[in-house]
């Protein structure tokens, strides 16, 4: 006799005629499902089929927080052609369809996450109950991965939500909460998280989860409950107009016209799923089935679903602390300086439970600062993502001020203070006066050295940078740079901080611009150049977001500050000498003297009116524009080669970033490029970009650039060893 | 009492833990019982030094569904009403007491300080000053506690305590903006302006604002709350049908005896006299399992009958030191001693009160569960008392929750709110806590016990627990 191995992922108990499938994957803090999850569920359902005296069945997880995180990516990328992932997604499509026949009623029981396979599974039951608790989201995504739902979800969602509302959930991939999932009709009933009783509060949630589920299966077994929901006039209604060739036509059109203009035709995967939703609602099921699963196959080989897969394992590397636990806790946080910045980092630290002090100069400055913070929170109970009475405990934890007093009670102070040397020294030596010693002093500079201001600290160990990004609360990305001098410990904690504020991080060595900055100027000194040849504003624009940036250069230097642009062009500059030259920073500086200094000022490239979209090309700019006018030299100024020029000196500085260490590593560099500075996220970051683009390639269109502006555009040594050898690649 | 808990048993199909626990316990604490009689902690809770403040008397309106007899009234004339039979059955002079405390939740906007409308009304002397407190169910509660402070304090002697709750009618808002374009509209000066604001009226402005039933900073309701600790606890619908039948039984007993000496009679303007509580309904579990969760759909537990009702009803009682009281000739009814209010989560652990106050004031006055004759405990909704029994009974609850090394321990069922309570007498927010004390005192009296204990939840994540002692007879 074989021995069969043990069942570690997937278990079963009977309560009375209810099979109750247990789901956990002991080896991850997240189910999904991997080869063994599904051999196990394969027969464990196998099981349950040919046993008589089950009436119905109930899924469910028992690891808090997780119901199935989705499909095991790991299974994905092994895979070689899209042939084989195609035959992976048949499969996938068979399993469900199984459970979507099954002879007895099963039951979802839905509590954490439920994404991706793991919805697709959820959908192809007959009955789907989950818990209104925060963690519990269902979603689809696949598309975030450049990939589609590919075990079914294209061909059962239309049905479910209509198609609308499929395509709204597979096109953004958004996460949908619980009570929402119900009023779409993705679940039929909902269970309210308990508190703690006789046992702890998540435990017996799920416990309550599967009494509630176990009532619904027998119930549906024995016909109490019906699985059909009587329409209303609104669904009837709906399903009418739905039913209408030509409608469904003019949504196709609608739908296909909107991702063209979001993506600019630059990721695959919203057309493939439109028309893997399509293939199935106008030729039928099986038709259906058998796109989705092509073309499954065929966005996996992609190199824009490698470079989103790709930022998302990134990011999942940079949401740890690879620097150990702190040896000292960070509870208070002290903040200097009350503006955009500030009280951007206040605002992400009180509701996170940090005690934050924000300290300002002046009475105007807390006001508005306070102000900022109350009204992103605000903003949240406005879209009923808070209510109002965690707002106002959340800003119990906000105190501002304008003396130093309770700083002795600091574990950690940021200062946003005006990028300026000297006050930056100020300000430390002001405040080492009064914290405590195991107080870190952090910098939150774009571009300063923290080696120069750590210069006037008494214990420069204790000294770190933490680099924010504008806007604080939207922006996921923190550049914390360390010296030579700050000790692991402050790192350690610097990092923590910055991942209770929900941030992504990466860890970059000291200079001018550390990482991110570094990369920027080239590429705004390039535009500039641009700018100054005559390219207007909206072309400069229309080039960098066809090439996949999400903000247009131009757009880009009005967000940044056309003052900040210009401080960090000079200061760079001078550090770097003429390879950060290119359009002459006289541009800016003229800008910035005439009060255009971009979005904050209302006029920058751009005017800006009240509304959000509101903008026109500032006449005003344009006229200094061609005070500074340059020829553009014509063997280089095709759509194409500006775009190159803008991006290979990105690029350039990114990789010399690797070769000076700067960067650890090219992961945290793409990360940084794409979450920071909106790098082309289907590029997946530089380093990707020139493994995928050819690093060959890449040289020889700078040295094409090179031969007209000179060692600006010069390749470095690192580039240039990758050009040599092909098989040199900066991801495996 | 072990009796009916075994009839109960009977004529219950699905076998219900707790009724045969409790029956068993019922029967070893009999045993206890008379074994203890000597061996309690302490003969009294008198400390030297001390003022010894007593309790004279304990009134109170009938308790009516809201929407029945009182439905016309306004809330101080039920606190009226309460305060006139206090002045009756203990025909104290008009000018000796020397403060009056109300407890009442939701105010009539009118009668904001209801406790000096109704002292009015009563025909207490115009010189005896008044205020009203609120503090969700145990609002009575804290109307007492505040008498004893005062009589501690040595600032009074006699103090009318009471509470009042009218939910026939609630004050109904107009909209927030509404109510601004009508404050408005007051200091419009010209005609175009007062026209404009008018003109700007759309139907949105229209909807009314009802009181919240929501707790305010969760934005649940009481009884969804009750359902989820329920479940939490693990408490079934039966378990919750059964106690519910239990409350309605008893009370319907002590009615029946004539044990609810506590109720006045009121002569309802236009209506006819009021004698008795109309609340209570002994029904079956067959009829009780027909009903539909009212919280939770469809799934929950808590239901229409194993709820407290929104009830009509005031309570007053008379509080004095025990010289005074012994001065003036009355023979007091019981001593109020220690208690404490208790406060935690109002999420997860809104209705835990009194698993957090009974250890707490036990241990003040150096009882234990054993000294104790008899336990009135509110009754928000059945789910709510038996998922605090669990809590009680449970160590590891203790241990985490509570700070505590081992579980509280239950009180015996037969010691246990046996003259009915909230779920069957009614539960009048603001007038409950004086039910509460003046019916321990009652029992005492009656069933011949030393100590008597008061625990009751309350919004807010809130609870009062208090000890009271037989006066020697």
């Amino acid at each position: 006799m074989m021995m069969v191995p043990p069942r570690t992922h997937v278990s079963y108990e009977l309560k009375d005629d209810v099979a109750v499938i247990r789901l956990n994957d002991p080896t991850s803090k997240v189910n999904t499902l991997s080869v063994q999850m599904q051999a196990e569920l394969t027969e464990v359902m196998g099981e349950v089929w040919s046993n008589g005296a089950v009436k119905s069945a109930v899924f469910i997880s028992t690891k808090p927080g997780c119901f199935i995180a989705g499909a095991d990516i790991n299974m994905i990328q092994a895979c070689k052609s899209s042939e084989e992932v195609t035959s992976l997604s048949r499969e996938g499509q068979k399993m469900f369809e199984k459970i979507e026949k099954s002879p007895i009623p099963i039951v979802a029981a839905i509590n954490g996450s439920c994404l991706g396979g793991g919805l697709e599974f959820a959908i192809a039951c007959q009955y789907r109950v989950a818990t209104k608790s925060r963690k519990t989201i269902l979603g689809t995504p696949e598309v975030m991965l450049g990939l589609l739902p590919g075990a079914g979800g294209t061909q059962r969602l239309p049905k479910m939500v209509g198609l609308p509302g499929a395509f709204d959930m597979m096109l953004t991939g958004r996460n949908i909460r619980a009570d929402k999932a119900k009023k779409m009709g993705l679940v039929h009933q909902l269970v309210d998280p308990l508190g703690p009783g006789l046992k702890p509060a998540e435990e017996r949630t799920i416990e309550y989860l599967e009494e509630v589920a176990v009532g619904v299966a027998k119930g549906i077994a024995n016909k109490k409950v019906s699985l059909t929901k009587e329409k209303g006039f609104m669904q009837k209604l709906q399903d009418t107009v739905m039913g209408l060739g030509p409608v469904r036509k003019q949504i196709y059109k609608t739908v296909s016209d909107k991702v063209q203009k979001q993506t600019k035709g630059l990721y695959p995967a919203p057309v493939k799923i439109i028309e893997s939703i399509q293939a199935g609602v106008e030729q039928g099921g099986e038709a259906g089935y058998v796109a989705e699963a092509t073309n499954f196959g065929k966005l996996a080989m992609t190199s824009e679903s490698r470079a989103l897969i790709g930022l998302y394992q990134g990011q999942v590397i940079c949401k740890k602390n690879h620097y150990g636990t702190p040896e000292k806790e960070v509870k208070k946080l002290a903040i200097l300086g009350a503006g955009l910045m500030g009280a951007g980092i206040a605002q992400v630290s009180v509701d996170k439970g940090l005690t934050t002090i924000l300290k300002d100069t002046a009475v105007d400055g807390i006001s508005r600062g306070e102000q900022q913070v109350y009204k992103g929170l605000n903003d949240k109970v406005k879209k009923k993502a808070l209510t109002s009475f965690a707002r106002d405990t959340i800003l119990s934890n906000l105190s501002a001020q304008l003396d130093y007093s309770s700083f002795k009670s600091a574990d950690m102070v940021i200062e946003a203070v005006f990028e300026d040397i000297n006050i930056k020294h100020k300000v430390l030596k002001e405040v080492e006066a009064v914290i405590p010693p195991h107080c870190i002093f952090a910098s939150n500079t774009s571009a300063l050295p923290i080696k120069d201001i750590a210069a006037a600290s008494k214990r420069p160990e204790k000294v770190i940078g933490m680099h924010y990004f504008s806007p604080v609360d939207k922006m996921q990305l923190l550049e914390i740079i360390t010296t030579d001098k700050t000790s692991k410990d402050t790192t350690a904690s610097a990092v923590s901080v910055g991942l209770k504020q929900g941030k992504i991080i990466i860890v970059v060595g000291d200079g001018p611009g550390f990482y991110t900055t570094r990369c920027l100027a080239p590429m705004l000194a390039e535009a500039v150049r641009v700018l100054q040849e005559g390219v207007g504003p909206k072309r400069l624009d229309a080039l960098t977001t066809s090439f996949g940036f999400p903000v247009g250069a131009a757009t880009l230097a009005d967000e940044v500050g056309i003052d900040v642009a210009a401080h960090v062009a000079e200061d760079l500059g001078k550090a770097f000498g003429s390879r950060f030259g290119g359009g002459n920073v006289d541009v800016l500086k003229t800008m910035v003297e005439k009060g255009f200094k971009g979005r904050k000022s209302g006029k920058g490239c751009y005017i800006y009116g009240k509304g959000k979209k509101d903008k026109s090309v500032n006449p005003d700019a344009e006229e200094i524009l061609k005070k500074y006018k340059l020829a553009a030299h014509p063997a280089i100024s095709t759509d194409s080669d500006i775009q190159y020029r803008l991006v290979s000196r990105f690029v350039n500085e990114a990789v010399l970033c690797l070769q000076e260490n700067i960067l650890r590593n090219p992961v945290e560099g793409d990360i940084g490029a794409v979450f920071g500075l909106g790098f082309p996220p289907c590029l997946g970051g530089p380093f990707r970009f020139v493994d995928s683009f050819g690093a060959e390639r890449l040289v020889g269109i700078m040295k094409r650039f090179e031969d007209i502006y000179g060692n600006q555009f010069t390749p470095c040594q690192l580039l240039l060893d990758h050009a040599k050898n092909p098989s040199k690649k900066f991801h495996k | 009492m072990a009796s009916m808990l075994l009839n109960s048993l009977r004529n219950c199909p699905v076998c219900p833990a707790w009724a045969v626990q409790s029956a068993a316990r019922s029967l070893s604490t009999t045993v206890q019982l008379q074994a203890q009689v000597q061996t309690k902690s302490k003969k009294t809770l008198a400390r030297p030094n001390v003022k010894n403040i007593v309790l004279v008397e304990g009134v109170r309106t009938p308790f009516l569904l809201s929407g029945t007899t009182y439905s016309d009234l306004m809330p101080h004339d039920l606190a009226r009403a309460a305060l006139q039979g206090l002045l009756h059955r203990t025909a104290i002079p008009k000018d000796v007491v020397d403060y009056i405390i109300y407890g009442t939740v939701i105010q009539e906007v009118k009668t904001s300080n209801v406790a000096r409308e109704a002292a009015l009304g009563a025909g207490f002397s115009d010189k005896i000053p008044s205020h009203t407190v609120t503090m969700a169910c145990i609002s009575s509660n804290q109307a007492m506690t505040s008498a004893v402070g005062l009589i501690a304090a040595g600032q009074c002697d006699a103090v009318v305590a009471g509470g009042v709750e009218f939910m026939s009618d609630v004050p109904i808002r107009h909209s927030r903006k509404m109510r601004k374009t009508m404050l408005s509209l007051n200091k419009a000066k010209t005609l175009g302006q007062r026209l404009s604001l008018l003109g700007s009226i759309r139907l949105a402005h229209l909807s009314p604002e009802l009181p919240a039933v929501a707790e305010f900073s969760t934005s649940e309701t009481m009884g969804h709350s009750a359902d989820r600790l329920a479940a939490a606890f693990g408490v079934s619908r039966v378990e919750q049908d059964e106690f519910a039948l239990r409350s309605h039984s008893l009370a319907k007993k002590a009615q029946d005896a004539g044990l609810l000496q506590d109720v006045i009679s009121f002569k309802v303007p236009g209506r006819d006299i009021v004698s008795q509580d109309n609340g209570i309904r002994p029904s079956s579990m067959e009829q009780m399992a027909k009903l539909k969760p009212a919280f939770i759909k469809p799934h929950g537990t808590v239901t229409a009958a194993n709820s407290s009702f929104l009830t009509d009803g005031a309570s007053a009682v008379l509080i004095m030191s025990e010289e005074k009281a012994l001065a003036m000739g009355y023979k007091p009814k019981a001593y109020l001693r220690d208690f404490v209010y208790v406060s935690q989560d109002p999420k997860d652990q809104l209705l835990l009160g009194p698993t957090y106050g009974t250890p707490k004031v036990l241990e003040r006055a150096g009882l234990t569960m054993s000294d104790i004759d008899v336990f009135e405990f509110h009754e928000a909704f059945a789910g709510q008392i038996m998922a605090n029994l669990k809590a009680m009974d449970s160590d590891w609850f203790a241990q985490t929750y509570m700070g505590r090394k081992s579980k509280v321990g239950t009180p015996p069922m037969d010691k246990f709110n046996l003259w009915g309570g909230s779920l069957s007498l009614g539960h009048p927010f603001g007038a409950t806590g004086c039910r509460l004390v003046t019916t321990v005192a009652h029992r005492l009296q009656k069933e011949g016990g030393q100590y008597g204990l008061v625990a009751a939840c309350a919004a807010g994540g809130q609870g009062h627990a208090m000890v009271i002692e037989a006066y020697p007879k």
